[in-house]
């Protein structure tokens, strides 16, 4: 029987809970992320529901890592902007945000970066039309995509905020 | 931001918790064991709002002599008149409450 295998899989990036929510049917089923790549997932063989995987957009952090390691869970790998994690499930409950205002200041940083990411393609965009290359519309494109996605995580941000108005 | 706003959930156990000097584990598990399994903090909100804290100067970091890597915190006098004025917001709360529902 085979222990380790690769998924290769594109996730849009507004879909970031429904891909947490994958790693986790996938470590219910035996198999635990075991690493990451581009687009690519590495897994190996575990007990059904040994683990469980989560997932945030955070910064090169090593004192973050450190912290985790503390509380138990294990540092998995990261892509990108995007670190993953596992813990035991024995091991007892695991989640990276515990209150609604730190789910939304996560929201913000995605957003952050989506805006960041997406305006600088559309000014390199605008450039690159007025120039003789003509490639521009590969940025504008970028940019609209990612426009699109900072309104897909805005449209969850919000939910979240109407929700604070009521509860913390 | 005033120093008089209501606290959160979170941020109130985590500055209970730091009357004696505790890293960020500890706070988990304090937290956690005052409000009988009640509260649980995830180690991302944590993080994020021990940061937040230290920079409002209502806890701070202390130094580690001793080679571990655990960082440990501590409630400053600031921070603890933060803690005093919530418990007299919480209390105005609770009679209010019960003076309207009457005790149970």
């Amino acid at each position: 029987m085979e222990n380790r295998k690769t998924i290769r899989k594109w996730v849009w990036v507004w879909d970031f809970d429904k891909e947490e929510e994958w790693l986790n049917e996938m470590a219910m089923n035996g198999w635990v992320l075991e690493s990451v790549g581009l687009c690519t997932y590495n897994f190996v063989r575990c007990e059904p529901g040994e683990y469980s995987v989560r997932l945030e957009m955070h910064p090169y952090d090593e004192s973050y890592l450190a912290f985790m390691r503390e509380t138990g869970a294990e540092y998995v790998g990261r892509m990108m902007l995007w670190i993953y994690f596992r813990k035991k499930t024995a091991d007892g409950p695991f989640d990276l945000f515990s209150d609604i205002d730190s789910k939304i200041s996560h929201l913000d940083r995605i957003g952050k970066m989506l805006a960041a990411v997406g305006g600088a393609n559309l000014v390199i965009g605008i450039a690159n039309t007025l120039s003789p290359a003509r490639l521009g519309w590969v940025n504008l494109l970028c940019a609209t995509l990612l426009m699109y996605a900072l309104g897909r995580i805005q449209g969850k941000k919000e939910a979240l905020e109407k929700e604070r108005r009521l509860h913390e | 931001m005033p120093d008089s706003l209501a606290l959160t959930e979170s941020t109130y156990y985590i500055l209970l918790s730091l009357t004696q000097p505790q890293h960020g584990y500890g706070i988990m598990q304090q937290t956690e064991a005052m409000s009988k399994g009640r509260v649980r903090l995830a180690a991302g909100t944590l993080y994020g709002a021990l940061n937040s804290l230290c920079e409002k100067g209502w806890i701070i970091q202390l130094p580690c002599d001793d080679g571990s890597r655990r960082k440990e915190y501590r409630l400053t006098e600031r921070g603890k008149n933060v803690l005093r004025n919530e418990v007299s917001r919480l209390r105005e709360l609770v009679d209010n409450g019960e003076t309207i529902l009457g005790r149970e």
